[in-house]
Order: C-alpha cells, then sequence, then structure tokens
C-alpha cells in the first residue's frame, strides 16, 4: 500500500479506541463497546492485512449526493476510503452498519480520512451517517438491516473468482448477525459452491441490542456449528494480534475462512464493566454519571481529559 | 404548548396485557427501544425473547395464535414486513391469524437510513387480504390502540409512535372513523401519524389568512372510513394528503382511489416522499427536505387556491424538537 504508515497495529487499535471515547463524550453517547471489541481486528486488517490502493474519495467526506437512481450521475460510494476497484485490490464489506463509528475511526487513523471527518458524524446532510449507509465512508454496500453483508460479500466472491482476480473478499460481522437465518443460508452457500477467496471475521462480544446474549437467544457453540457448515473456523482471542495473524493466514483451498474473534465489549475500558449488560449504546442519564465515565475510562486510555 | 408523554407505549402494554393472560410479548433484540423492557422485566412469563430474527418471529406467531395466544409482535417497523414478508404472508395473513405486528419508528422518524426507515410499509401492507393498519398520531392514540388492535379477528400493523409523544387527543382511537380536527369550506386536508401535528402548526397561519381547512386525521388506514372522506371533500376547491410515507400507495393513494371511484373532480395533491428513498438525518432535516411539513403543507394549499399564501417559517408554531442524545434518545436504534 502506498500510504506513508509506520504505525504499530497496536497503536492503530489504541488511535481508534481513543477516537471513539473522545467522540463519545463530546457527543453524550455512542457506539463505545464495539470499539473495544472490535479494535485490534480492525486495526490488524487495516493495517496488514487488507490490500488496499489509495483512496478515492477526498479526505473530508463529501455531503451526501442524493440516492442511487438513473437520473443521478452523482451518487457514490464509501467504498472509495478502500481504494479503487481493480482485480488485484481486496474488498472489504462490513456488515454490521452501526459499526461506522469505529469503522470511520479506523480509516481517520490509518490516514485515509481526515483528522477532523468525525466532526460530520450524524450531521444532517452529511454522508457520514450514524448508522453507515452505502454513502459512508468504508460503506461498500448497503448492510444496516443486519445479516446481508456476507450473502453480498459472497457473490462479489463468487463473481471475482470466475473473472480470475487475485483480490480477496473480506466481510466483517457482528456476533447478533448469527442469529438471522440469512447467515447461515451464506454459509451453506459459500460450501457448497467453493468459494474460498472470501475471508470473514466476526466480532464475537457475546452482546446485541437486549444485553448479552445469553439473555436473548445464544448461540451455543458457535465455532462447532459454523464448522459444520463447511468453513475453515477459526476460534481465537480478538485482542491477540498474533493469533489473529495466524488465523488470518489458515485459509484452505475449496473452502471460505471464517475466523470468530472472541472479544470483550469493555477491552481497554474495564470501566465500561459497570455497565454490563447494557453496552450497545453507551448514553448518560447524568451529568454525574458521564463525568465519572469520562475521567475513569480517560484514565483508562491514557487520555488527557484537557483533549474532550 | 402541547403536553408531551413521556413513553405513553411502555405504559400502556404493561396495563393492558397483564390483563390478558393470552396476550404475549414478542420481541426480536429491540426491547428497549420498543419500550416494552419494563415489561420483560416484571412479566417474563408473558415476554418472548426470539433474537434477531425477525422471519423466525413472525412465522413462530403464527403457530401462537394457532393455539390460541395473541403475540404482539415488538420491533422496528421496517423490520416487521421487509424480511419476513413472505412469512406475513403465509404463517399470518393468509389464514387471518391474529398476530398484532406492533412498529415502531415508522417512515421518516429514524435517522438509522433507508435501512431502518419504513416509507412503503403501508403500500406493502394495504395490498395484503386480511390485513388491517392502524397508525397512531399522539399520545392518546398509542395508550389506546391496543384494545383496538386487539379486538380484530385478523392480523393488524400498528405504527407506534415512541419516546416523548405530544398530547393532541382528548377521545380515545376509534376503528375506522376519521377524527375531524377542524371544519372549513375551502379545502380539506387529511393527515396521519406525525404529519398530523404538522398540519396542526399550520392551522394559525392558515386562519390568519382567511383559509377554510376542514382537517382530517386518519388512524384506521385499511379499512378506511370511505363516507366519512367523501362527504369532506364534496364542493371542496382542493384537497392535500400530507402521510409520513412515499406518497405511492399509502394515503394519498387510497385517497385518489376513492375520489375516482365517487367522480368527485376535486384537485388533490399528495404530500410525502415523491417515490424516493430518503437518507440518515434528523427528523425535522427530513420532513424539511421531503416536504412533509407544515410549509410544505401551506405551499400545497396555495397552490391549489391559487393564491400565494406568504406564510414565513416564524409564523408556524414552534417544532416540537426530541432532544438528541437525551434521555428520551431522540438518536438511539
Ligand atoms: C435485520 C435487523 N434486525 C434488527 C436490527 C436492529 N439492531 C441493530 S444492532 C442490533 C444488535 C445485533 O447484535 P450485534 O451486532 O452483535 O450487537 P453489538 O455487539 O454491537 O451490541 C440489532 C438487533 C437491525 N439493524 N437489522
Ligand atoms: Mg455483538
Amino acid at each position: 500500500m502506498s500510504i506513508p504508515n509506520c504505525q504499530t497495529t497496536e497503536d492503530v487499535a489504541a488511535g481508534i479506541r481513543r477516537r471513539v471515547f473522545l467522540h463519545s463524550m463530546r457527543n453524550n453517547g455512542g457506539y463505545l463497546s464495539q470499539a473495544c471489541s472490535a479494535a485490534e481486528s480492525l486495526a490488524l486488517l487495516y493495517n496488514e492485512v487488507l490490500k488496499l490502493g489509495e483512496p478515492t474519495l477526498p479526505k473530508v467526506p463529501l455531503p451526501f449526493a442524493g440516492v442511487p437512481s438513473a437520473h443521478n450521475p452523482d451518487a457514490f460510494t464509501g467504498a472509495g476510503y478502500h481504494g479503487p476497484f481493480a482485480p488485484e485490490y481486496d474488498r472489504f464489506i462490513i456488515s454490521p452498519a452501526h459499526y461506522a463509528l469505529v469503522i470511520y475511526s479506523a480509516l481517520i487513523q490509518m490516514g485515509r480520512m481526515d483528522e477532523h471527518a468525525l466532526d460530520h458524524f450524524n450531521r444532517d446532510g452529511g454522508s457520514v451517517e450514524m448508522i453507515g449507509a452505502e454513502h459512508s465512508p468504508g460503506m461498500e454496500v448497503t448492510t444496516g438491516s443486519l445479516a446481508q453483508g456476507l450473502s453480498m460479500g459472497s457473490g462479489i466472491a463468487w463473481a471475482r473468482k470466475r473473472k480470475g482476480e487475485p483480490g480477496k473478499v473480506w466481510v466483517y460481522m457482528s456476533d447478533g448477525e448469527f442469529q438471522e437465518g440469512q447467515t447461515w443460508e451464506t454459509l451453506a452457500a459459500m460450501s457448497y459452491h467453493n468459494i474460498d477467496n472470501i475471508r470473514v471475521i466476526v466480532d464475537v462480544n457475546r452482546q446485541q441490542c437486549d444485553g448479552a446474549m445469553s439473555s436473548v437467544l445464544d448461540l451455543g457453540d458457535l465455532p462447532a456449528r459454523v464448522a459444520a457448515f463447511g468453513a475453515t473456523t477459526c476460534s481465537i482471542n480478538g485482542h491477540d494480534l498474533e493469533a489473529m495473524r495466524d488465523a488470518a493466514n489458515s485459509a484452505e483451498p475449496g473452502k471460505p475462512l471464517v475466523i470468530l474473534a472472541n472479544t470483550s465489549p469493555f477491552q481497554g475500558m474495564p470501566y465500561l464493566q459497570k455497565r454490563f449488560p447494557r453496552l450497545h449504546y453507551v448514553r448518560f442519564k447524568s451529568k454525574a454519571e458521564r463525568e465519572e465515565m469520562q475521567t475513569a475510562i480517560a484514565a483508562d486510555l491514557g487520555v488527557d481529559l484537557a483533549e474532550i | 404548548m402541547v403536553e408531551l408523554v413521556n413513553r405513553p407505549y411502555a405504559k400502556a402494554f404493561e396495563t393492558f396485557a397483564t390483563a390478558r393472560p393470552e396476550v404475549l410479548c414478542l420481541s426480536a433484540d429491540l426491547t428497549s427501544s420498543c419500550e416494552v423492557d419494563g415489561f420483560r422485566d416484571r412479566h417474563p412469563d408473558q415476554f418472548l425473547s426470539l433474537g434477531m430474527a425477525e422471519q423466525n418471529m413472525l412465522s413462530f406467531a403464527g403457530g401462537l395464535a394457532m393455539q390460541g395466544f395473541r403475540p404482539f409482535l415488538h420491533t422496528f417497523s421496517v423490520f416487521l414486513y421487509r424480511r419476513a414478508y413472505d412469512q406475513l404472508i403465509n404463517s399470518i395473513a393468509y389464514s387471518n391469524r391474529k398476530v398484532r405486528l406492533m412498529g415502531f419508528l415508522p417512515g421518516i422518524t429514524t435517522p438509522g437510513g433507508i435501512t431502518h426507515q419504513a416509507i412503503e410499509d403501508i403500500s406493502v401492507m394495504r395490498a395484503i387480504p386480511n390485513m388491517t393498519i392502524l397508525e397512531t398520531g399522539d399520545a392518546t392514540e398509542v395508550e389506546t390502540v391496543l384494545e383496538v388492535a386487539d379486538a380484530i379477528d385478523g392480523p393488524v400493523y400498528v405504527r407506534v409512535l415512541r419516546g416523548e409523544v405530544p398530547r393532541l387527543f382528548s377521545t380515545p382511537f376509534e376503528f375506522n372513523k376519521l377524527r375531524t380536527l377542524s371544519e372549513g369550506d375551502d379545502v380539506l386536508v387529511v393527515t396521519s401519524g406525525v404529519c398530523t401535528e404538522e398540519a396542526l402548526r399550520a392551522a394559525e397561519p392558515l386562519k390568519a389568512r382567511n383559509v377554510g381547512v376542514h382537517h382530517l386525521h386518519v388512524s384506521t388506514l385499511k379499512p378506511f372510513d370511505r363516507d366519512g372522506l367523501i362527504k369532506a371533500a364534496r364542493g371542496k376547491k382542493g384537497i392535500v394528503t400530507l402521510e409520513n410515507h412515499t406518497i405511492v400507495g399509502g394515503l394519498g393513494s387510497l385517497v385518489a382511489e376513492i375520489l375516482a371511484e365517487e367522480g368527485l373532480g376535486v384537485r388533490l395533491k399528495r404530500l410525502g416522499l415523491q417515490d424516493t428513498f430518503a437518507h440518515g438525518a434528523s427528523k425535522p432535516y427530513l420532513m424539511k427536505k421531503y416536504g412533509l411539513d407544515a410549509s410544505a403543507l401551506t405551499n400545497a394549499i396555495g397552490q391549489l387556491l391559487g393564491r400565494d399564501l406568504d406564510i414565513a417559517d416564524a409564523e408556524f408554531e414552534t417544532a416540537r424538537l426530541d432532544a438528541v442524545h437525551s434521555a428520551q434518545k431522540a438518536e438511539a436504534l
């Protein structure tokens, strides 16, 4: 990749957490726990694994340019932040669109987006939507209705294989998406069609909107279930970079690769444990509550309070 | 200033359901977003957590209904009919089962973008035989819609308002009856859902300009109070419909169908999303951008009357702003 980058993956992960934390404090809430669970896996992907070209969209995010239609030549997708479509490059599909704030933070940390791009977050008329839309930075397809990204990614992967393109398709998923039947339909189809140029990484934080998955609709032995569908399955610690590196390299011919990254929804911000099991969206009921959290997490992350 | 009621659904549902043991509360991982978290915690025996798996939830509910339970399904409007449409038809609608689909954040009341905005739900549901469609427009209707829905012999889809909801009406939800909010001779205005509050904001400036407005609020979209509409439409210089929905297949379309069938020949303007998807942004921004607000309404009335009504935005009663990131969580999904 031609973007000059000398950060370690650990630094990228720390940067992601710090940016999501600062944004959530300044805006009185946010998808904070997803930064805790996903920071390492996203940092590893963007910093080491994904083969992406230079961004084709301006560093400062564009305003929303209208919905796609035959009459709107201006419509764009956020794929441009992952670089041009070319046979040798990977595509990266983000299926849990509510991870958008974490994705934007990763893009900024990687220098793919402007340092102040989060100022556009959730602003009327902007493209940096709260729930990533197709036109939001880093979003390549429409995925906010969960458990559709994997199917799209499979279709793209099958087509790339047919066309002989060496680039891979990476799909990022949340564990909640494994409650939807569509995920299992895709797993079956990927195995049946031997789609082996797709790599899936799942943030298994065992959390969803209603709280802990075990209290909502438990997925039981997820690795065994996924493996039973014919995917090469690696269940690893999603905060252990070395384990993830190995997993990323373990694809087998004729089979899709699914990496189940087992994570903690308060990794790096132990204070958040106090909020368990309500972690999906962190908000504050009072100023005092906010200040307590702010001070505690700033200390956890080594962030200067004055920065907030 | 209009009274705001905090989470009227939460209380109404608990009162309603605890008095009826055959009622079951089903949820698809949006329990607090649909204001039934307190109910879940206090009445776990009447609560079924089905996770983020809406297709299964709909067919599962069909099975429950066969066994004499009356399932009330809770999730965002979009997730009740888009992916789970086939299940809705075959497990619920065809057999006319008493399943109640409680849809939250209808239309562009959510900032979640097109994946979360149910802008064609009424259109889709209207096309389903056996289906009843209700839409709440204020806190009183939210509080009283449950008994109405429960009394219907067949599937019911309800657009529910949540969070801080204005109280506009003092009388309960009445099935298949248009609410008359004002009677004037010049134009007929027909509104539903959150658009009724918008139309009320325009009432004073219109009165000041001697525009006689006959205003009807619709809370039953299918079936429809045909006679009420025809009576009000007769002799008017024009009709405007205003809905939080695409103009294709919803309130505007159904009014057009009735006008045509009756041969009334009154001009009609349909306000709503003009056959476009929207995008993620705040509700006031989207209502203005897509012409779902008070000024869009008065412009349309001016056009029908051939008059420049010249109403400045400041004349409309102040819009109620849901504070973003507050406890009311306007932004919460
Ligand atoms: C099809 C669908 N149903 C429901 C939702 C609402 N929703 C948004 S996030 C979410 C939780 C899903 O679990 P997960 O992504 O694992 O949550 P997290 O770990 O981020 O808390 C739900 C139910 C949705 N976006 N799409
Ligand atoms: Mg999760």
